[in-house]
């Protein structure tokens, strides 16, 4: 039997030059698991060049990159212990080549942050660790490197710790283990260090073995993502890889987004010894399905027992964008989530974030190069697709411009856009939400406020007093004091829309305009309700509890989205 | 699912993804064990077809061996294979002996431009790998080339969560890498868990085994006594020599590969 064993895989980051490649090769000298000549190669060429000899050559594979002593493109080298393979990738530090870093990190389930112990945090330090978080790389140790500089002292390293800390818990990374060492000399690479007795932790070759392995996502619901149909013979094969879940041969199955319902009548092989009546997420399969109605690339194929995924043409999304060429709104572009592709467009920009500072821009109308946004996308075709935070690889999607991947993203949830439902009467207008839904979705198990239909009344226009989660009575009353504008609702008609200050209570109960019904019983409560607003401008929350019933009036009604 | 399980995985997905992308797609096959593998990693993703031609580059310099083995193989597969040779070239006397480099580019990235110019290929799956080489273990899965076949290294497209280029101008095209991430330790076990048919020249004969297969001039062979499967990745287990160590035209100098590479070798 062929023995094999479990594939880790991390990928190494940090600020340019504090000695990722260095780590990266010093940790492949200190285990042997260098091919022979490598080192001479790597001596040779320092010769040649009349430069100092590098571990980084032996990633440095290009004749730039050994030029100018810089990591320019990501790569792969694998390396194993007595647990497991691992394939360390080394990513450049440099922030013009930071799509090559996202191109090498997005592949990894842990990553080495690497801080040169003189130099301190950096710009990339804290824009990699950002984009780690943004991954959903959530293992990650702190190397704190190039101790030989600060003379293996504890005080400094227990500055950088400090610094990189606060800023990593401010995005919730919190890395598992800060290890002082120097690449260069090795020092608690593979060997722990004696010129830092005062460091009894693991060394960075102990310390990859404690990383944990995710779960299996095997647990997950069902997700085939229909990759390609093949006819070559008789068969009319279905061909895709398995994102998660698993399936039997057997199985009742649902199509999304049509949801068409069949079920699994075959797994096809080719090698006798392939044939199988199950088979998990990982696997790229081809399965033959009893009904033969017309299945195409990028639909979902799920098990009906599992939980459906999110269908939609409108989300909220975390992104990332790498091209020189801005992002921006109303702009057509194409989006490719698993095997589906799509047009979209960006339909609002909510806030844009310099992953560095993190200073957080609300009124951004562009996303430049290397910066991190918060926007809502519209796609032009409903898509499949889960939330990142349930399913990683059915929850994240690549934004192409152009010739080129651009941008990368995950997504946040389904995005119901609001409508600006308003009275109206001649130039005076009261937008209001008193008429919207409160909905609780299934499956995203939160409760949203959906405006149903986007409309203006007019007077004398009768209005949907009565909705799935909402009922007022016939007489009522609409307050804006923040507008200052009141609504009056006669037989369930608009009949005027006044000023605040012509107002006067008649006895009708009084709601907002977002549809809570107000504490007020006669005009010495209305006087007060309304000074009350005005000295609170600043405490809505204190207000809105002690005038307001939010609930009076309402109820919460399940929906699936 | 196990290393191989998951090395074949994502071999195939890269497979399947390169035959929905592009209209006109070919896969190089030199007959050595990385493209015989990927022959078998290709039938297995179609179901036993292969829905696109094999192309096999040959510089009249091959060992006999390899020609009869690919013979056999393209027959019993019932492979579309396309053999073109730059007669022009050898025509006018162009050998090893004109200078390693020099050959590598006439007879084989010249003889390869000529077929995607006659084929207009748009897409070329190559069975190179990350551990082969330093330039190598920079590729992109789906890597773009020019009119000229020509490699941007240094400014390469961001490629990830297995979501490949597929847009590209008119005329370019794209290099395929479907066991990028394989080494050649997984080559062999994999041949072994398949019983996948190779060239036997990779079994040791008296005391000597090719381990890369090239150009009889250019190819050195090894010392060693494998002579099965077994044997061979057992004593891969144990080396730590280079694989190519017994290829020239690596050796030429530190960046040759990377020359030859950006100008369109494989
Ligand atoms: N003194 C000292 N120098 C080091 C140490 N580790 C790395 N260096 C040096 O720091 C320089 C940069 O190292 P690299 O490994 O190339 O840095 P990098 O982080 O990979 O750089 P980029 O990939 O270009 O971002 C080299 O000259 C290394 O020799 C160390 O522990 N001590
Ligand atoms: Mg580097």
């Amino acid at each position: 039997m062929v023995e094999s064993k479990e594939i880790f895989k991390i990928v190494v980051v940090g600020h340019v030059d504090h000695g990722k490649s260095t780590v990266i090769g010093r940790l492949l000298y200190d285990t042997k698991s260098l091919p022979e000549g490598a080192i001479e190669k790597v001596k040779r060429i320092s010769k040649e060049t009349g430069k100092p000899f590098e571990y980084a050559y032996l990633l440095d594979a290009f004749e730039e990159e050994q030029k100018q002593g810089i990591t320019i493109d990501t790569t792969q080298i694998q390396f194993h212990t007595k647990k497991r393979d691992y394939v360390i990738i080394d990513a450049p530090g440099h922030v013009e080549f930071l799509k090559n870093m996202i191109s090498g990190a997005a592949n990894a389930e842990a990553a080495l942050l690497v801080i040169d112990a003189n130099e301190g945090v950096r710009e990339q330090s804290k824009r990699h660790g950002y984009i780690l978080s943004l991954l959903g790389i959530k293992k990650v140790y702190v190397l704190v490197n190039k101790m030989d500089l600060i003379d293996y002292s504890e005080e400094k390293f227990l500055d950088v710790k400090s610094d990189m800390d606060i800023f990593l818990k401010s995005i919730n990374v919190f890395p598992q283990k800060y290890i002082p060492v120097s690449a260069f000399h090795g020092e608690n690479i593979a060997l722990s260090s004696e010129k830092m007795p005062w460091y009894k932790g693991d060394t960075v070759l102990d310390a990859l073995d404690i990383f944990e392995k995710d779960k299996e996502i095997t647990d997950k619901p069902l997700r085939l993502p229909i990759q390609d149909v093949y006819k070559f013979d008789n068969r009319r094969i279905i061909a895709g890889r398995i994102e998660s879940g698993v399936l039997n041969v057997g199985d009742e199955i649902v199509i999304y987004p049509s949801k068409r319902t069949s079920k699994i009548k075959s797994i096809e092989y080719w090698q006798e010894k392939d044939k199988t009546t199950k088979a998990e997420a990982g696997m790229s399969v081809g399965i033959t399905l009893f009904d033969e109605f017309f299945y195409k690339r990028g639909e979902f194929i799920t098990r009906k027992d599992d939980e459906a995924p999110l269908v939609g043409d409108t989300f909220k999304a975390n992104i990332f964008w790498m091209s020189e060429n801005r992002l921006i709104v109303n702009k057509r572009y194409k989006l490719k989530l698993v095997t589906q592709e799509t047009e979209c467009e960006i339909a609002a920009i909510n806030k844009v974030i310099d992953a560095s500072t993190l200073f957080s821009n609300d009124d951004a109308k562009e996303v430049n190069t290397n910066e991190v946004a918060e926007v809502v996308i519209k796609t032009k075709d409903k898509i499949c697709f889960d939330e990142f935070r349930n399913n990683h690889v059915t929850g994240r999607f690549v934004i192409v411009d152009g010739y080129d991947i651009s941008g990368g993203g995950i997504i946040n949830g389904l995005e119901i856009l609001d409508a600006a439902n308003k009275f109206i009467k001649g130039n005076v207008e009261l937008p209001i939400t008193c008429f919207d839904e409160y909905y609780y979705l299934i499956p995203s198990n939160e409760i949203k406020k959906v405006a149903v239909e986007r409309k203006s009344y007019k007077i004398g226009d009768r209005l949907p007093i009565n909705g799935d989660t909402y009922y007022y009575p016939d007489n009522f009353d609409v307050v804006d004091l923040n507008n200052e504008l009141s609504a009056l609702i006669r037989d369930g008609r608009l009949v005027d829309l006044i000023n605040l200050n012509e107002y006067e209570y008649k006895g009708y109960p009084v709601y907002s305009s977002d549809g809570f019904l107000a504490n007020v019983k006669n005009q010495d409560d209305f006087i007060n309700f309304k000074n009350d607003f005005k000295k609170s401008k600043y405490g809505l929350v204190d207000f809105a509890n002690k005038w307001y019933d939010p609930m009076a009036n309402k109820r919460i009604v399940y929906k699936a989205v | 699912m196990d290393r191989l399980d998951m090395l074949e995985a994502e071999s195939i997905y890269i497979l399947r993804e390169a035959y929905k992308s592009f209209g006109k797609l070919g896969m190089l096959w030199s007959v050595g064990k990385d493209s015989t593998v990927m022959l078998w990693l290709a039938k297995k993703a179609f179901f036993g077809h292969c829905p696109f031609p094999f192309i096999h580059i040959d510089t009249t310099y091959k060992i006999p061996e390899m020609i009869r083995f690919r013979d056999k193989i393209a027959k019993e597969y019932n492979l579309d294979l396309i053999v073109y040779t730059n007669w022009d070239a050898i025509n006018n006397g162009m050998g090893p002996e004109k200078g390693r480099l020099v050959c590598c580019k006439a007879l084989k990235t010249d003889a390869l431009q000529h077929v995607i110019d006659k084929y207009k290929f748009e897409g070329l799956i190559v069975g190179v790998r990350r551990d082969e080489e330093g330039s190598r273990s920079k590729e992109r899965i789906f890597s773009e080339r020019n009119k000229e076949s020509e490699w941007n290294y240094t400014n390469q497209p961001p490629e990830l969560w297995d979501q490949f280029k597929t847009d590209f101008p008119k005329g370019n095209h794209i290099r395929v890498h479907p066991i990028l991430n394989w080494t050649e330790l997984d080559i062999w076990q994999y041949i072994k868990r398949e019983n996948i048919p190779v060239v036997d020249l990779y079994f040791a004969k008296n005391g000597k085994r090719y381990r890369s297969l090239g150009c009889a001039q250019c190819t050195g062979q090894v010392d060693s006594n494998a002579s099965t499967v077994d044997e061979i990745i057992e004593e891969l287990k144990h080396t730590n020599i280079n694989e190519r160590a017994g290829r020239a035209q690596d050796r030429e100098d530190a960046y040759a590969m990377q020359k030859l590479r950006k100008d369109g070798y494989m």
